[in-house]
């Protein structure tokens, strides 16, 4: 008795021990950098002076007196609800058209198709060719040649295009891990629930998926959403390589380009750790929304 | 026609022999798929049939699809603007090839060490850690980036290699997909292994990640992806330390003429992780398979 008790003890020493390296960097940059911002965002911290205490002023600045913040919030909130939802749907129909399929190469080939843009940060360059300002872009000269438009659009400096471009290129590179989750989750439904299933009355495919499939795979699509949801508000390179930054009355900003500002262009990191902080809320906020949802869909 | 009916219909042909899939469905089937395919692979068609274009190409209406006289003109002169740069090129392929490879072992290590005991032991904290690993997953790494610029240069890191692998060697990404396929794992093969006097260290080693390989594989994959295209690391100043995508978005942002050489740069950037992806995607998807979020 005495010498299992001893094994338990060492066999916890051990755990720790194996985890100490992850558990050391993951502390260092990941959880008490996320205090500390917490802590910073309450100072007027500029890299040269010591900080100072000045408690709630840098959000009182944000909210009351920073315009283009609140601009920054409002194309961010936009721009989440129309690309999270879309993206997600997109990635489950393709993922669920692509299980449907018999042939193993083609189910490849679409996975590889799809999921490419998302390989490389640098491939959206070309949508710059795409919607380039004048005749010799792709969309100018295609609108033209039927007569849509008389004159080139100058869709990446107009205002009201800039956000729309964002979240067409944002939506080509959202097929990412999220998406091969889906996939993953759609061929781990167990095959005898469709036979079951079918015995029982159900009679298409659209039943099939609403009845059985979507609870099943849960757990897949609650992954899937938080990947692609953190992956949406990470991707800062969309905006500031295709509209530039800032954009046009700043119609393409987006509150990570608004903190990478205030933390690298400007200093002013205590101002900038307000803005982490407010990202951060409303991220956690986000998912744990979507994972309630989902949750919910699943029982 | 009545092939392609055919094929179509051979295509979406169903697997399980269940439920009836009506014809009609699978032409909505058929035209969906075909628009989210064209969605995905006609921009990167422009853009292979670009960074083909001579310059003169770039500029006539309406611009072609396919270049008229396709030339290798682009990736020549990123060859020829390569050997004018200030430090050897060579210095900015070895950095990248250094701190991918680095980053990536040093990933695998780290992480399959942390998630055998997260799947298959009891311990104190678990649930802590647990709890902090799926948060860490919820929010952009750009939220810590303020203190993390403060810890890096406090610790003398910056402008070092370090200052490019630390930070994201411990991927947590990573550490929850190897736990959730580690717990799939049965127990008893770790017990008999046990039996036979093998350490904690052993059995990670010999049993779990042999079993474990297409996972581990899928972090290979997810990292690499992530490395090779890491270009602007705020960490690292000096030239002689900057990496490949670094380098070739400081030549491509040099005007007009280099617009064609923008798109080469765009392809060379994307052969790498294609090339790796297509070998492996069959191990991604079995690796995701286990990758359900429990609430």
């Amino acid at each position: 008795m005495k010498k299992k008790k001893r094994f338990a003890l060492n066999q916890e020493s051990t755990s720790y021990l194996m985890m100490a390296p992850f558990l050391l960097l993951f502390s260092v940059f990941t959880v008490i950098p996320v205090f500390a911002t917490i802590l910073i965002s309450f100072t007027n911290y500029n890299v040269l002076e010591t900080p100072e205490f000045v408690g709630w002023q840098n959000y009182i600045n944000l909210f009351v007196h920073d315009d283009i913040f609140m601009k920054a919030m409002s194309n961010t909130l936009v721009y989440a609800v129309i690309t999270g939802p879309l993206g997600f749907i997109m990635a489950f129909i393709v993922a669920w058209i692509l299980n449907d399929m018999r042939s193993d190469f083609a189910r490849a080939l679409l996975t590889f198709i799809v999921y490419v843009p998302t390989l490389s940060g640098t491939a959206f360059i070309i949508w710059k060719l795409i919607f380039d300002g004048d005749v010799y872009g792709y969309a100018n000269s295609f609108l033209m040649s039927f007569g849509f438009v008389n004159e080139p659009v100058q869709w990446l400096t107009t205002e009201a295009y800039i956000l729309p471009i964002i979240i067409i290129v944002q939506l080509w590179m959202s097929m990412g891990t999220g998406f091969l989750a889906m996939r993953a989750g759609f061929s781990s439904v167990d095959r005898s629930l469709y036979e079951a299933a079918a015995v029982d009355g159900i009679k298409n495919r659209f039943q099939e998926l609403f009845y059985i499939t979507i609870p099943a795979m849960g757990p897949h699509l609650m992954t899937a959403a938080v990947l692609q949801i953190t992956s949406m508000f990470a991707n800062a390179a969309i905006s500031e390589n295709l509209v530039g930054s800032p954009s046009t009355n700043y119609a393409g900003h987006l509150i990570i380009q608004h903190l990478n500002d205030y933390s690298s262009v400007r200093f002013q990191r205590g101002y900038a750790s307000a803005i982490s902080v407010i990202l951060f809320v409303m991220m956690i906020a986000m998912n744990k929304l979507v994972l309630k949802a989902l949750d919910k869909v699943g029982r | 026609m009545s092939k392609i009916k055919n094929g179509v219909k051979r295509l979406f042909s169903n697997r399980t022999k269940t439920v009836n899939r009506s014809k009609s469905g699978n032409a909505v089937i058929f035209i969906f798929i075909g628009i989210i395919a064209a969605y995905s692979i006609i921009p990167l068609f422009l853009l292979v049939s670009n960074s083909l274009k001579p310059i003169s190409e770039l500029y006539i209406y309406p611009p072609k699809w396919v270049p008229i006289n396709p030339t290798l003109d682009n990736y020549k002169v990123l060859f020829s603007l390569m050997s004018s740069t200030w430090i050897p090129f060579s210095r900015y392929i070895f950095n990248t090839f250094f701190v991918t490879i680095a980053t990536t072992v040093l990933h695998i290590v780290i992480v399959s060490l942390a998630a055998y005991p997260m799947a298959k032991h009891t311990f104190r904290g678990k649930k802590l850690i647990n709890t902090l690993v799926m948060y860490s997953l919820m929010f952009v790494p750009a939220v810590t980036d303020v203190v993390n610029y403060m810890t890096i240069s406090k610790l003398n890191l910056i402008n070092t290699y370090a200052a490019m692998i630390l930070p994201n060697a411990y991927y947590t990404l990573g550490l929850f997909l190897l736990r959730n396929y580690m717990t799939t794992i049965p127990t008893s093969l770790i017990e008999a292994a046990k039996m036979d006097g093998c350490s904690e260290l052993g059995i990670l080693r010999k049993v779990i990640m042999p079993m474990a390989k297409p996972a581990w594989l899928t972090l290979v994959i997810l990292m690499i992806q992530n490395m090779w295209g890491q270009a602007n690391n705020t960490y690292v100043y000096a030239e002689k330390f900057k990496t490949l995508p670094a380098a070739l978005s400081q030549i491509t942002t040099g005007g007009l003429v280099r617009i064609g050489a923008g798109q080469a740069v765009g392809v060379i950037m994307l052969i790498v992780p294609a090339a790796v992806f297509i070998v492996n995607q069959k191990k991604m998807v079995e690796t995701m398979a286990s990758s359900g979020i429990k609430e």
